[in-house]
């Protein structure tokens, strides 16, 4: 799935969004720990779904190689977080959805977990 | 080929999460620049990571060396704190000491230090309380790990 579609199923506002019909997106991943994050996105082109806003959200993508960022319940990232993303070449979206039915919407798409279960 | 050895170090600061992650990003893209295949950079980015991590919310300052030659990558983390009084316990998945406002910032999971040893093939953890502790990690690389950088 690409991230046009993604943005489009979340009604999502765009806060950095290069290339999104290019950006290929296989799994996804929801968590506010960050280390749970290093220790099970596995999956190539990984999207995250979190609700916290700092620039570890974006560095953690980084460091694992996460594809792209989505915040939830309209929460918009912290100055220094989308600086990173410009930097790291991060798209960052933003959802007034929450995380059950952001999840919701893109688990009936089609998209799996990033930790490969329920394949 | 990575002819000899590489090496190089960066300072890192105890509380500074403004700056959090910037070591282990330049050991990233220094790595993926020596050609190494991007399954051991991403290993090594994300031992790295949480080493870092565990500096800047749980000592006052610190140091990581890195050393690469085309056996393997060697990193090697020093700082200055606490110490850890139980190295046993620390090594548990989900034990950590972290306050609440790091576990707010999305740390403290108590996942670092097995993260840090699942992602690498030598794994020393060293440590004296009130004076600091000494991580060193080594990840061995193949011939078939290492291809022609650009
Ligand atoms: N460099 C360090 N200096 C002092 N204590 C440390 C250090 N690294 C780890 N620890 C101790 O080990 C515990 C577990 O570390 P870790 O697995 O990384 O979890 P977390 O960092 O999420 O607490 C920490 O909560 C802390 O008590
Ligand atoms: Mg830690």
């Amino acid at each position: 799935m690409t991230l046009i579609q993604i943005i489009e199923i979340l009604e999502a506002r765009v806060v950095f969004g290069p290339n999104a019909d290019e950006t290929e997106i296989l799994s996804v991943c929801a968590s506010d720990l960050m280390s749970d994050l290093l220790h099970f996105s596995v999956r190539p082109k990984a999207m995250l779904i979190t609700g916290l806003t700092n620039s570890q959200v974006v560095r953690t993508a980084e460091i694992s190689e996460i594809k792209a960022v989505v915040f939830v319940l309209d929460k918009t990232p912290e100055r220094e977080a989308v600086e990173l993303a410009r930097q790291k070449n991060i798209p960052l979206l933003v959802t007034r959805l929450s995380r059950f039915t952001a999840c919701g919407r893109l688990y009936s798409e089609g998209l799996r977990s990033c930790t490969g279960e329920d394949r | 080929m990575i002819k000899g050895v590489i090496e190089g170090s960066f300072h890192i600061t105890g509380g500074d999460f403004t700056n959090a992650g910037i070591a282990s990003s330049e050991v990233k893209s220094i790595l993926t620049g020596l050609g190494i295949s991007s399954d051991i950079v991403r290993r090594a980015a994300i031992a790295t990571f949480e080493a870092e991590m565990n500096v800047i919310i749980h000592a006052v300052a610190g140091v990581m060396h890195y050393y690469v030659s085309s056996e393997r990558i060697r990193v090697v983390i020093n700082d200055m704190g606490a110490g850890i009084p139980d190295i046993e316990q620390a090594m548990q998945e989900g034990f950590s000491t972290a306050p609440d406002w790091v576990r707010e910032m999305g740390w403290g999971a108590g996942m670092g230090l097995p993260n840090i040893k699942k992602n690498s093939d030598v794994f020393r953890l060293e440590s004296a309380v009130g004076e600091g502790t000494t991580l060193e990690i080594i990840l061995n690389l193949r011939e078939e790990d290492l291809h022609e950088a650009e």
